[in-house]
This record gives structure tokens, sequence and C-alpha cells, in this order.
């Protein structure tokens, strides 16, 4: 049966997170589809984190329901998640940590010595999560081999001697399982016969590399999690193309420096999370009414205030909508799978500077973190486009704010002879030259409005459906619920329900059109989202009349399960 | 190469300033240094915050950006990011630079951004017709202090040096001279050079008869290397010193990010492919 759900959880800073991720790429690299999950606690020591991963030899769309193995370090773990361990499913835990009560029968339990082994075997405590990672392999055939590759990659950089005894670990662990332990559990990864060209990565890296890909030279940044390894890894990356990243002193700072960068000439970005985005607001209002391009990433976290600063929540999107004074147009685009993090952010980057206009990038902690097994052929195909710079004969007479039929105007930079304008946030004519007469503010807020109605088609038909195109039962749901959602509907589908789903992906402007023919046949419309009072129905409610709606909502930090997903449709279709 | 004539800098959009007030004195002072310095106004940008002296790009011809309240120095380092070859003059006032934007001269003091940075300082908040700002005086009755400003002001010199500006100087509208030798060798210096340009409000603060009696020149004597003789100097409460009070040399934040860049850069650029080979 090659569809197994691990879970890890153990300490934070004890090597949790990094024992998953060993396990993730061994599991990728023997041509298996991997789709990860992870909490870790707000503090660098301490506090209990957890690692999933699913692993399968079809593609997956989520980190799946209940736990099929749970690798438990520590009591804690085995009291926090023991309860979503299906029945017959396997607990391996750290014999020298914690007993399970005597009274556990539902579960098939192995009881390791990990940590005696790691200290008295290996002399290195923390080894134990590599003498675990062994244990895995010889218990449900994970190739030994690929975390030998592993661990050497890791390790060798550290150390000849860690290295070693990282391998000793590994193997004490593999030879222990061989002769103390007596499966008895069903769980076996059967070899992969199609051999797959995947590159495992999380949603925060793929967007960095999709930033590079699409032109990026200039990146801002403030730290906040879980939005910081974005601007970690342009740090380490952007230098070798020329490019920069600044280190801001404030969020503020990030988004001037990036419409300081754009003004003249470069594209820039930021990433960051709700606190972070909201003292960007002002700025934005400054971006659209200059017309200058930017791209603000937010990797959505549990809020308001600090909140929940290592869950995930989908809680800004009134903030990415609304945030700022004025009637001020903005396009929002909603990240739905760490495939799409990387042509989402071209597509970003792209929509800005041909548009001129502010695009908000809206992901989460789901996503930031997740890692997943790509296509490479997802990265082959990137088409980058450029803003619109003026012709010499425009320069001769240029006005930067022109009236067009697009809403856009060529953009002088700084360096082009005769472009001399400057940009404010005062409002302007045409000739960018100051002006607060009536009817000009009419024509020029209408100026900057039309280029959100031109991406409206787009809008209209990146929006993707999944199930039937006119379904009964319909859902629609945002950002990175789409697996999950999609999931749900190919399992409710097996069952013969009439049921659809659309997702998507530019909320504003938003893809009325397309939500409409979607509707047509519908009964009731699920709309799940992870946040308290359903944003994203609020928004669809304003564009399109529709009743009845089934909001499904939840603020815990935690994604949605697939069951969550088919018990609400069983839900409504009873009461349907 | 003919001479850029004056007029050549001069934007045909007329001030809204009242007359008499400072920042007419500012202005002209940068139409003479750019004149002096023969900048090209194509590679010239002026970035400006909120406030009257904000309004100043539009009065000069090159390229200018207006931004919003307080942030002039996050926008003109992205400006010397993007593009280096260009040279960048922010302007804001006393309000705008130590109140709601004072957050960010340290930073750009300690990186050493290279970029000249004037503050039209005026002790008070003009365009919203005369409220104290950080740097008035005790006991000063304005607007918002009916009954007598109960904050000490801040030090502009000081505050400066202290946070690590490497050109650091004060100058006064009424002294036009003086003030176009600052500019001059404020954007000619490598760095973040600082000028406190003393610019009165005639119609809310006017201080055209208080200022010329506490002004004096910094010393001839004054070593402009000598940090602590330069914050006596700041510190004095006797005399309001206009000059120079310190320079320092320190690689320019631009110089050190574009090293990095090239070190990278001089590795090769990576094949994406081998990039994403990296994720398997």
């Amino acid at each position: 049966m090659n569809d197994i759900v691990f879970r890890i959880g153990g300490e934070g800073g004890e090597g949790v997170i990094s024992t998953g991720e060993l396990l993730t790429r061994a599991l990728a690299r023997a041509d298996y589809e991997i789709y990860t999950f992870r909490t870790y606690p707000a503090e660098i020591k301490g506090g209990h984190a957890n690692f999933q991963v699913r692993v399968s030899d079809h593609l997956l769309l989520s980190q799946g329901d209940k736990i099929d193995v749970l690798l438990a370090f520590n009591q804690e773990a085995y009291d926090r998640h023991f309860k979503f361990l299906k029945v017959n499913g396997v607990l391996l835990y750290d014999s020298d940590s914690f007993s399970p009560p005597p009274d556990t029968n539902s579960c098939i339990g192995y009881g390791v010595p990990l940590t005696k082994i790691a200290v008295e075997r290996i002399g290195l405590k923390f080894s134990k999560n590599v003498v675990a990672l062994g244990v895995l392999s010889q218990l449900f055939n994970i190739p030994l081999e690929r975390f030998e590759g592993l661990i050497s990659e890791k390790f060798k950089k550290k150390g000849e001697e860690v290295f070693i005894k990282n391998i000793q670990a590994l193997k004490a662990g593999f030879d222990y399982a061989v002769q103390h332990v007596k499966k008895t559990d069903p769980y076996r990864l059967e070899p992969v016969t199609r051999k797959r060209d995947v590159v495992v990565m999380t949603g925060n890296e793929a967007m960095a590399l999709g930033a590079v890909a699409a032109g990026l030279k200039v990146y801002a940044g403030y730290p906040i999690t879980p939005a910081t390894d974005i601007m970690e890894w342009l740090a380490r990356e952007l230098p070798k193309v020329g490019g920069v990243v600044v280190q801001t002193e404030d969020e503020i700072a990030a988004i001037g420096t990036v419409l300081g960068a754009s003004f003249a000439g470069k594209k820039a970005m930021t990433a960051t999370a709700g606190p972070g985005f909201s003292l960007m607001t002002e700025f934005l209002g400054l971006a659209t009414m200059t017309e200058i391009p930017c791209v603000v990433i937010d990797c959505q976290r549990g809020g308001p205030s600090t909140g929940l600063p290592t869950k995930t929540e989908q809680g800004d999107l009134n903030l990415a909508l609304y945030g700022g004074h004025g009637d001020s147009p903005r396009v929002v685009l909603a990240l739905t799978s760490v495939a799409d993090c990387f042509q989402g952010i071209i597509r970003a980057l792209n929509i800005a500077e041909e548009y001129q206009i502010p695009v908000l990038v809206l992901s989460d902690q789901y996503l930031a973190h997740r890692m997943a097994s790509v296509e490479r052929s997802n990265f082959q195909s990137v088409e980058v486009r450029e803003r619109l710079r003026p012709t010499p004969e425009q320069l001769a007479s240029y006005k930067r704010y022109i009236l067009t039929e697009t809403g856009v105007s060529p953009m002088a930079i700084p360096g082009d002879a005769g472009g001399f304008y400057t940009a404010t946030g005062l409002e302007h004519d045409e000739a960018a030259e100051l002006s607060f007469e009536p009817h000009n503010h009419e024509v020029m807020t209408e100026k900057r409005h039309r280029k959100l109605r031109m991406l409206e088609k787009t809008s209209n038909e990146i929006a993707k459906v999944y199930g039937l195109e006119q379904p009964e039962i319909a859902i629609i749901g945002w950002g990175s619920s789409e697996g999950v959602i999609r999931e749900a509907v190919e399992r409710a589908r097996e069952e013969g329900n009439s049921v659809g789903a659309l997702h998507p992906k530019l909320l504003k402007p938003f893809p009325t059109q397309r939500v409409k023919d979607f509707l047509k046949k519908a009964k009731v419309l699920i709309i799940p989202e992870i946040n308290f009072t359903g944003q994203f129905a609020s928004l669809l409610r304003a564009h399109v009349p529709f009743e009845p709606i089934a909001q499904l909502n939840k603020c815990g930090g935690l994604p949605f399960t697939p069951e969550e997903i088919l018990a609400k449709m069983k839900e409504v279709h009873q009461h349907g | 190469m003919a001479e850029i004539p004056l007029e050549t800098y001069k934007s045909d959009v007329h001030p809204v300033w009242c007359p008499g007030c400072g920042d007419f004195g500012v202005l002209s002072a940068l139409y003479k240094a750019m004149h002096a310095l023969q900048l090209d106004p194509t590679k010239l940008v002026f970035v400006s915050g909120i406030g009257c002296s904000g309004r100043l790009p539009a009065y000069v011809k090159a390229y200018g950006f207006h931004v919003v309240h307080g942030r002039t120095l996050p926008v003109s380092m992205g400006v010397r990011l993007a593009n280096p070859e260009l040279t960048v003059v922010a302007v804001g006032g006393d309000g705008d630079g130590f109140a709601i934007g004072g957050g960010h001269i340290p930073h750009a003091a300690r990186r050493n951004l290279d970029i000249t940075y004037i503050i039209m300082d005026n002790e008070t908040y003009g365009l919203t017709k005369g409220q104290v700002s950080p740097t008035s005086q005790i006991g000063h009755t304005s607007g918002s202090t009916p009954y007598g400003n109960v904050e000490a002001p801040i030090n502009p010199i000081a505050f400066a040096i202290t946070y690590g500006a490497t050109f650091v100087a004060r100058a006064y509208s009424g002294k036009p001279k003086e003030l176009v030798d600052l500019i001059v060798k404020a954007v000619q210096h490598e760095g973040f050079a600082f000028i406190d340009a003393i610019s009165p409000c005639i119609t809310f603060y006017d201080t055209y008869k208080m200022i010329p009696q506490k002004l004096a020149s910094v010393p001839a004597t004054h070593n402009v290397k000598d940090k602590a003789e330069a914050f006596k100097l700041a510190l004095d409460t006797e005399h309001l010193y206009m000059g120079l009070f310190y320079q320092e040399s320190r690689p320019t934040f631009e110089e050190s990010v574009m090293a990095t860049v090239h070190r990278a850069e001089s590795k090769g650029m990576p094949k994406f492919d081998d990039i994403l080979t990296a994720y398997r």
C-alpha cells in the first residue's frame, strides 16, 4: 500500500524538523511523491515541534487525514498526536523517554531505546534522530542508501567524525530493527517503478526561486516568521545574478526601499507577514498613486497582533483587499501550492511591471514551510514581462501619466533624457503636475482603476475548476487550501456526487463571470476558509448574488484536512 | 562639453511657499550648487517627504520622488541600490526627518548611504499651521502647546554624529554663500552627508531675528576629523555654529553591497538547472 502518513513529534530544537526533512528527501529521491506539513513552537529551544510527511506513488494533494505511523520522541508527542493515529496504526517511540499506557492496544507499538543507542553506541545524544531514521528505513522499506547519501551531504562539511557517527547511528537503528523488532503491521513501501524528475522544496523556496527567474533585482525585507527564509534564500542567491538584498530597519523601510528601486527601474519585492504588512499599507497607496510596480508577499500567520506567529491562517485577505486609504486599486493574488509559488511569483512580478501597480501576494505558514515534490517541468516555461517604457518621440514631449486605453502609461526612469518628472503622492495630471481639480481627480482615479478592469479577463481565465464545471454541490476556496479541497472533491466524485470546486488565483480583480458560470446549477456553495469570519465569503457576496452559502471556517492555526471538507459536503447534502 | 547653464536646473513650476520662507534660500542654494558641480540633471534624483519642504523636487528640473511622510531615506536607499550612478538628494523638514522619520536616520548614517540629506529645519510644523516639532524649544507656545512646549528639543548635529553620519554640517538659509558651499561639499562627499539647514517659517514661527544673534561660524581652527571636538561644538549652548562639524572617510553602503555582488557574480552565474538539482 503506497500511501502512508508519517508524523514525527518531539522537543523543539532537538532535530525533529531536520529528521523530517531527511525522511522527506530520502523518499523523494526514491521517486515517491511527498507532501509535508509542519508545526513548530514559537520558542527557539523547547516547546513542541512536529513534522508530518505523507508519501505515495501517486499525486498527493494534501497532508492527508489520520496518521499511519507516529514516531514519538517523548511523552508530549504521544499525548498530542496519539488521538490522530489510525486504528492499528504504528506507534514507534523512544522507550528511554517514556512508555505508552499499558492499555494502549488500538495500535501496533514498537518501543526502541533510541536515546540509549545514541548515547552508548554512538556517543552522540542527538544522533537518536538518525537512529530513528535507520529504524524507519528497515521497518517500512525505505532504501537505506538514500539516507546515506543525504547524511553524507549534510554532515560531511561538519567533519569526518560527525559524518561517520551519523552513518553508524543510521546503521545501528537499522540493525536494531532487524534484530529486535518483530514487525506485525501491514505498512511497507513498494518500490516505485516510474522514475520521476522532481525537486523537493518549500513554498518559500519556490517563491524566492520564481522571483529570481522573473528578473528580481532588489529585495528589501525585515525578519518575520514565517517569511524570513525568503530573505535568507535571496541574500544567498540574488547577488549571484547581480541583484541586491538589504535587511531594513523595519517593514516601512522595506517597502520604501522597494519603491525607490522600482522608481529607478529595477524589479523589486518584499515579503512579510501580517504585522509587517500592516505597516506597509501607507506606502502601498503611494505605489498605486505614483503607478510604481512592486510586489509584496504576505506569508499569513495567525492574527491579529502577534497572534500565532508559527501557525497558519487566512486572515489577511481583508487587509490585502482594503488595507489603505482612498480608492486604492491593487492586485491581490493568492498562491495555491508549492508549484504555484514558483509560477505565481513570476505572474505577480509580471503583472506589477506590466500594469505599474502593486501586486499583493497571499501565501501562509502552511504553504511557506510545506515541502512538496514538484516535477522539474513546472520550472521550465517562464515568460517574463517588462514595464512599458517611453519611445524617444514620447520622451520629446513626455507625459508620465498620459491617458491610454489600458490605463498604463509609458514609464520613464532616471537616466532617461527628457523624462523628467516628479512622482508624487499628491493628485496630479497627465504631465505629473499637481492638480486638485475635481474633474482631474475623477479622470485619474478612473485611469488607475482601469488597469484592474483590464485584468478581469485574466482573473476569470486562471481560476481552476476541479471536478464538475457546473456542480450541484459547489465549493470555492482560495489560497493554500487548493490541494485539500481538490482531494476531497475527487473522493466525493468517486462516490458519485455532483461536486466541483472552483479555485481562483486572482482575488482582485475578482473572477466574477467565472464564478457565475460555475454556480449556474449549484444548489449550495461551500466556502472553506482558515479564518473566523469568512473574509472570502464576504468578497464573493459583494460580487455574486448566491444563496445558500455554507461557510466552513476554522482558525486554530491548522490547515483543513480532506475529511473536514467531505464532512461539510455530507452535511449540506443531507440538509439539501 | 558645453557648460550647463544655471537656468537648466529650474523647473517652470512656481513654489507654493509663503513669501519670505527660508525654503526659497535652500532651493536657490541647491540650484547654484548643482550648477557649480555641473550635475547631469538626467542622473539626479530629489526625494522628499511631507511638509512645506516636500514640494521642493517639483521645482527642480530633474527626477523627483515626493514620498510619504518621513520616509525619504529608505526610498533614497532603493534608488541608489537600483542605480548607483544616480546622484540622490533627500530633502525634508524637521518633523519629517526627526519625528515621524526619526527611526531611519540612524540606519542611513550607520550604513553610510551615499546621498545628501538636507533637513530644512524651521522648528515647527508649517504646513499644518504651526505645531511644535522635535526641534522646538521648551516653552514654545503653539497650536498644540497653548501652555508652552514641555519637551526638550533634539540636537540634530549631535544626533547625526552619534549615529555615524560621515559628513555633518549646519547651514542657515539666510547665509546663501555658505549654504551653497556646504551643499557642494556634501554632494561631493562619498557617504551619508547630513545638513541641518535652518530655514525659518515666516508665517508660524518667525526666527529671522533670533537666529542671527546666536549664529557663529565653526572656528577655522576646528579639525573636522575630531569627533569629540565636533560634539563640543554641537553641544555649545551659547552659539549656534554653522559650517562643517564632522567628516570622515568610510566605505559607502553601495560600494560594500556592490562588492558583495561582484564577488558572488565572479563565480559565474549559476545555471537554473543546477539550482534546481540542489533540491533533489
